[in-house]
């Protein structure tokens, strides 16, 4: 395999684990929340995509898009808005629970052998014939993925909506004296990550149309690993670890011989506890703002 | 506070935590031989939330990874008790020096709880200077790393697949004895200078460092304690079991047995024996009923799944409405010994105020 190949699979999936990463940061930064039962939004998506296989490819997509966006709101709603005062390894462990409970639905619903979600199968062809392989899901991954990053960006820096989410993240006691109605804004934040896990459901179908019960526990691990690598305190530098996870996991995948693959999760976490140690504001973000406490 | 008061507050809570341990293994002894594996199996997830209440209650950090622990303890007991005739047909990758040993059962359970502590330990030196969020994250990705080895690596043990053929010696009895020794230290540790030092610690940081303790140093010994407790359930656990996969000490573990913590009361040993011993007769019962299952009135089958979303469910009320979980976080107590030791009774008003207040809920850190 070339190394240009590495390369453009690399990009592809760190498209999409920047998007697992942008959903869960934004939660972060308006609630101080860790949201380990992001992935169930994008099992969620998952599993309608393959419940609405047989409907036209432009109303399936719609229905998964509200879907996540609803269970979003709901979990926002249910569990995680009578925490909003307790600490942040408190509301850790609410949200592990609610992940729990999600997957414990999936496999009433939906049983543990999974469901084929291939409503876009079409996009897994090449682009070109020759020796680089390029799909065109690699492509609108690419497209879709600058996309959504870029009109987060838009929207958090040019709309009042975006200013008062950015205010809520700065100091959220602050942003509410000054007028920043918390319920909106923190709403808000759902209905984003709630898109975008759409988003990823849809773009990680294509790849992987298998739906199990753990498809986005999965992804959301590794995405929470990058979060904290790139530095969860700023949406750029979270996004960037994210996208470096991704990219680095594939590319790891490709450069190890066969038989040390499998140990590739070793690896990367291995490398998580050590930017932890050594940088734990993270990779990416100036050394000075030291978000996490060390004794 | 006078000394025999002192001592008898220690006894006390000791000796209640220990008599419902030692009651629900009599009264396992008089089940039904199915029953009474779910006695033994509760009494083996008191020994582990023992394990995580005595890093997790007293330093007020969350963990994880605990369930690496368990893990190694409990393949390594597993492993080590298998006859060294058969480990080689088994697991033909395996290291000689793994292949040609075997021990006996209590040997097994030592060695289990000797690796457990020494792995805290090691993982602990650079871990344990992170707090909060980065030491969840941290010892998430201890858990995942040790998984992962676990899973794959075939020269140290059957790899993805089943550990089998281990002495199933876990019986009522020895369950029993691993929980009273769990709880025995785990009251020692509350109770001595480095425990008292911790606490401090997880209340107050840096009034505690302005004392003098080093918070690193006190959180590295409750660490490699708690770990050497998680190891020695392990073993337990894999005794008792008879088989093993990777699978069953990873994700859904830690899921269940952070779940008896927290519904319990973290932050005491009466909270974390409550919450084992309930959370695990639910989870018993629940598993049953998916199998389908006689209730009082009515035949009971619930899907596969249920256990789960109801556990779930109950962790996620449980925060919301109480976080101090089901016992508030107080050790157990017997207030007519309290009142007989307390005299000369204290004036009104003082005295008694400092020592009842109760103890904040370890999560909110």
């Amino acid at each position: 395999m070339s190394v240009l190949q590495s390369i453009v699979d690399g990009v592809a999936l760190g498209a999409v684990y920047a998007l697992v990463a942008v959903g869960l940061a934004l939660v972060f930064g308006v609630m101080r929340l860790i949201n380990f039962a992001h992935g169930e939004l994008i099992t969620a998506g998952g599993y309608t995509l393959a419940l609405t296989a047989a409907f036209p490819k432009i109303a399936s997509v719609t229905i998964t898009v509200v879907v996540c966006i609803a269970l979003a709101l709901l979990m926002e709603r249910v569990a995680f808005r009578p925490l909003r005062a307790a600490s942040p390894t408190t509301t850790l462990v609410a949200t592990f629970a609610v992940a729990f409970a999600l997957q414990g639905v999936w496999l009433i619903a939906f049983g543990p052998e999974g469901r084929t979600a291939d409503v876009l199968a079409s996009l897994n062809q090449r682009v070109f014939e020759g020796d680089l392989d390029v799909r065109w899901i690699t492509v609108t991954m690419l497209a879709v993925g600058g996309l959504l990053l870029g009109g987060t960006a838009f929207l958090l820096g040019r709309t009042t909506i975006g200013l008062q989410m950015r205010a809520a993240a700065a100091d959220f006691r602050a942003a509410r004296l000054l007028g920043v109605r918390a319920d909106t804004v923190i709403s808000f934040a759902f209905v984003l990550a709630g898109l975008l896990a759409a988003a990823v459901a849809i773009l990680l179908t294509v790849q992987r149309p298998l739906v199990t019960p753990t498809f986005g526990l999965e992804v959301t691990i590794l995405g929470l690993v990058g979060v904290v690598v790139g530095g969860i305190d700023r949406l750029g530098t979270a996004t960037l670890g994210g996208f470096a996870i991704g990219f680095l996991t594939s590319v790891l995948g490709d450069a190890l011989p066969a038989d040390e693959r499998v140990f590739l999760p070793s690896f990367v976490f291995l490398l998580v506890i050590l930017v932890l140690l050594l940088r734990p504001a993270g990779l990416f973000a100036r050394p000075s703002k030291t978000a996490v406490e060390r004794v | 506070m006078t000394r025999a008061r002192r001592f008898a507050d220690g006894a006390v809570e000791f000796l209640v935590p220990a008599c419902l341990i030692v009651l629900v293994g009599v009264v396992g002894g008089f089940m039904a031989p199915g029953t009474e594996e779910d006695f033994i199996a509760a009494l083996v997830a008191v020994t582990i939330v023992i394990a995580l209440h005595v890093f997790v209650g007293n330093s007020g950090v969350l963990s994880f990874g605990h369930i690496s622990f368990v893990a190694l303890g409990a393949f390594a007991a597993g492993l080590m008790t298998i006859p060294a005739t058969v480990k080689p047909t088994l697991m033909p990758e395996l290291f000689p020096f793994l292949a040609e040993h075997d021990v006996g059962n209590i040997p097994s359970l030592v060695l289990a709880a000797a690796l457990g502590g020494l792995f805290a330990a090691l993982v602990g030196i650079p871990l344990m200077r992170l707090s909060g969020l980065a030491a969840g994250i941290a010892t998430l990705a201890v858990l995942e790393i040790t998984h992962n080895v676990l899973r794959f690596w075939e020269k140290i043990g059957p790899g993805a697949k089943t550990l089998s053929l281990v002495p199933e010696t876990t019986g009522l009895f020895q369950a029993t004895v691993g929980a009273l020794i769990a709880a025995a230290a785990a009251i020692a540790f509350r109770r001595s200078p480095p425990g008292r030092k911790l606490r401090a610690s997880r209340e107050d940081p840096p009034a505690a460092q302005a004392v003098g303790i080093n918070i690193h140093r006190q959180r590295l010994l409750a660490f490699t304690i708690s770990g050497a407790l998680a190891g020695f359930a392990g073993g337990l656990m894999v005794h008792q079991l008879g088989s093993i996969t990777t699978e069953q000490v990873y994700l859904d573990l830690t899921f269940l047995t952070l779940a008896m913590l927290v519904i319990g009361g973290a932050s005491s040993l009466w909270g974390a024996v409550v919450g084992a011993l309930l959370v695990s007769f639910l989870d018993s019962f629940l598993l049953n009923a998916e199998n389908g299952t006689n209730v009082v009135v009515a035949e009971l089958t619930l899907p596969n799944g249920s256990s789960i979303v109801i556990l779930g469910v109950l962790l996620a009320l449980m925060l919301i409405l109480r976080s101090g979980g089901i016992t508030g976080g107080r050790e157990a107590s017997l207030p007519f010994l309290r009142a007989a030791l307390a005299a000369p009774p204290p004036p009104p008003g003082a005295g008694r105020a400092q020592d009842e207040r109760p103890e904040r809920t370890v999560l909110d850190v």
